[in-house]
Order: structure tokens, then sequence, then C-alpha cells
């Protein structure tokens, strides 16, 4: 079984869904300061592996580590290190953009208001602060999604297809908070279908159907 | 700095109301559905008021039950839809927390504000004043059990099509000793009996669902959530 100290490790991970093999006996193994990029075709299960990697989906084989121990045997204390960005950015929309982060941010780490707006700030959201989520638009949601991400403080960050919505500025602010993140010694597994623009050392996971 | 228990619980059950005061005709669905049902019984039927009085607390229970199942199906299904959920699950705070939040906001905003509301209910029905205590304490009790059933239900039927109807299948039969018994302790009132036997139970089934049901509820969870 193959472990990583102070990381993620994906040790021949099976998922099969109906008569569908989706996941077959993929492995990765990401170390602090680390990011690995997956890729592949539609339905080759790249969401499947983060879901996998949350601990939302148990695999049929295989075995997920955090710090090399299994994260079933430590689920809660695992879930409150790793932010998840998943393809809906999870807002309600009848609270505000704030609202929305102090609710969902809270439940992880104790955060004033102050420190929330200022993470809505650096993803270029302020305005949007009191707004209700529903008048947003799929960008602005997805900037503010990625603020929960940032005010979670995790140091693993699984982001499903980040770019989505998000126009050049966005996508280039996006890529840099990336790259802030995994220089100061983060983690990071980023499924999407375009080539990552950060200068730092990435791997590849190519996924196959 | 992490979170307890305590505050994930207080945290939920307040993001919990102030979604459901966001939305009053959510909210005001359930109560003026309960008002309709129970004011129409003796605007429709010629009754006399004492067959009125007789058959009033099998009305105020059915229309009770029949009120809270309306919002059941909306304890999981918009957080499941949005995403919400999966964030909540991924908060590290366990699901029997998550679900324990939400079924208390859900009861408050539904079961309790019916037992409030039932006094005029109960005017509207011939039911004396002096049975209004018994009323309310086994109405609290029952749409207290009602709302844990229905996390079990809805936690199962998440992701289902029609997961109303397959709910209502699941939690109506699972009621039915809440009928029997709060109907059974409101007309002891009435009759000025002692409801003792028929609320001790109720209290039975409530402390019995209130102590497993999040367990279960969690799991069903648990279980669509994959």
């Amino acid at each position: 079984m193959s472990t990583v100290p102070n990381g993620l490790g994906v040790d021949k991970v099976h998922i099969w869904r109906g008569d569908r093999h989706v996941l077959k006996g993929v492995s990765l193994q990401v170390s602090p300061g680390e990011l690995v990029h997956v890729s592949g075709a539609n339905g080759t299960g790249k969401t499947t592996l983060l879901r996998v990697i949350t601990g939302l989906l148990q695999p049929e084989q295989g075995t997920v580590t955090w710090c090399a121990r299994a994260i079933n045997r430590s689920r809660s204390e695992y879930q409150t290190r790793l932010a998840y960005l998943s393809h809906e950015p999870a807002l309600k929309g009848d609270l505000t953009a704030l609202e929305n982060l102090r609710f969902s941010v809270g439940l992880k780490r104790r955060a004033s208001l102050e420190e929330l707006r200022e993470t809505l700030k650096r993803t270029g959201v302020a305005q949007c602060a009191d707004l209700p989520a529903r008048v947003l638009s799929a960008g602005q949601r997805r900037r503010v999604a990625m603020a929960r991400v940032l005010a979670m403080r995790a140091s693993l960050w699984l982001l499903d297809e980040p770019f989505t919505n998000l126009d050049s500025a966005g996508a280039e602010l996006m890529s840099q908070l990336l790259q802030a993140h995994v220089e100061e010694g983060g983690l990071a597994v980023v499924v999407a279908h375009q080539a990552l623009q950060i200068e730092w050392p990435l791997r590849r996971l190519e996924l196959t159907p | 700095m992490t979170v307890g228990a305590w505050e994930a619980f207080w945290l939920i059950v307040r993001r919990e109301l102030c979604l459901s005061f966001r939305r009053p005709e959510q909210l005001f669905q359930p109560l003026v559905f309960f008002l309709i049902v129970t004011t129409l019984f003796p605007l429709g039927l010629n009754l006399q008021l004492s067959l009125l009085r007789d058959m009033a607390p099998g009305v105020l229970w059915v229309a009770a039950l029949l009120s809270s199942l309306l919002s059941l199906d909306s304890l999981f299904k918009s957080d499941a839809d949005d995403g919400t959920l999966e964030q909540l699950a991924l908060s590290g705070q366990g699901l029997v927390v998550i679900v324990t939040a939400k079924t208390c906001a859900h009861w408050l905003v539904t079961g309790a504000a019916l037992v409030l509301i039932s006094p005029l209910v109960a005017i509207a029905l011939n039911i004396p004043s002096f049975a209004f205590a018994i009323m309310m304490a086994s109405l609290t009790m029952g749409t207290l059990t009602l709302s844990w059933l229905g996390a079990i239900g809805a936690g199962l039927t998440i992701g289902l099509r029609r997961s109303n109807v397959l709910l209502s299948l699941i939690v109506l039969p699972l009621a039915m000793p809440l009928l029997i018994f709060g109907a059974g302790a409101t007309d002891r009132a009435i009759s000025q009996i002692g409801a003792a036997g028929a609320l001790y139970f109720l209290a039975a089934l409530c402390v019995f669902t209130c102590t497993l049901a999040p367990f279960a509820a969690g799991a069903a969870l648990r279980i669509t959530l994959e």
C-alpha cells in the first residue's frame, strides 16, 4: 500500500457504477507543496475520483489515506483539513454571499465577518458580499465558492473544474490562488479540461475510459 | 480554531431559521393548510356541536400530520439539489449533528408553530379550553416524533423522483401510533378522563425517536450521498 507521511495517498481505487467500471485501480500520491492536475475525457471518473478522495464515496476496492492513516478511521479530522469545490457552487440563493460563507466556513473554523469580507475581496467579489447569491452571475458565484475554499484555510484543496464560468481575469486569479496555495506548502488535486497556467511543477494524471 | 459540535449545531439551526424566514411562503404553507383543513370540517359538515366535539381530536391530528408531512420533503432536498448538503457533510461535524440541527430547526418552524396555533383551531372545532394543555402537549410530542420519522424518510428519498409520494408511504404507516395515541389523549382530555396513559406512550415514542432517529437519519443521508 502506498501512503504519504504528510499527505494524501490514493491506492488502487476501484469504483463500479452498475456494470460500468469507472475507476480502474487509480493510484495517486500528493505531498505538501504538490499539485496534481487530473484530466481525461468526459465520463472517465474525474469527479468520482474527487468524491472518493473527499470520503463522500466509498471505494469498492483500494484505500485513501491522509498522513498515512485511512480516512475512514479519522473522517471528521480529515474533512476539517480539506476544502472541496464541486461542479455546483453550493450556495443558498436566499442567503447573501457573506452569509453563505459565514454558515459554511463557520462549521470548520471560527472566522470573523471582517475576515470573510476580506476573502471575498481577494476573489474580486467584495461588492457582492451583501447581495443574495441568487442575483449573482455564474462567474460571481464561482468566485464566492472559491472564497469559501480560501476562507476554510484547508491544507488540501480538491477543485472540480474551478475555471468553469470564469472570465479570463477570473481564470488568472484562480491560477494565482492555486500557485500561492502550493507555494505555501498546501496540497491540491484539480480536475480541469484545460491546461493549468501556473509556474509551479505539477503532476498530471490522465484518466482513460 | 476548530468548531465544537454544539457551536456547529446552533450555527446550522440559525442558518435553517434564516432560510425559512427568507421564504415566508414555505414557512406559512403548512400552517395555512392546517388552518384550512380543520376549518373546512365545521363549515362543510352541518354537524351538531356535540358531534363536532367528538370528531375534533381525529380531525385535528389528521390535519396536523398531513401539514407536517407537507414540508418534510424539503428537509434535505434543496440542500442536495444545490450542493450545500455535500459541503455540510464535508464540514467535519458528523452527519448526526447536521441531521439533528436541521430536524430541530424544521420542527421549530413547522411543528412548534402548529402547536402554537392549535388553540385557534381547537376553538373552531369546539374543543373546550380545559383540554388545550393536554392537546398542545400531545401535539408537541407528536410533531417532534413525526419530524424525526420524516428525517429518516427524507434522508432515504433525497435523490428519487416523486420522492414526496414515497416519503408519505414511508412515514404515514409509522405515524399511525402517533395518531391513535395523540387523538386518544385529546379525546380523553375533552371527556375529562385521565389522559396520562396516552401521553406517557407519546412521550416514550418521542424519546425513542429523538435518541435513535439521528443515527438512522445520518446513516440514510450517508447512503444517499454516495
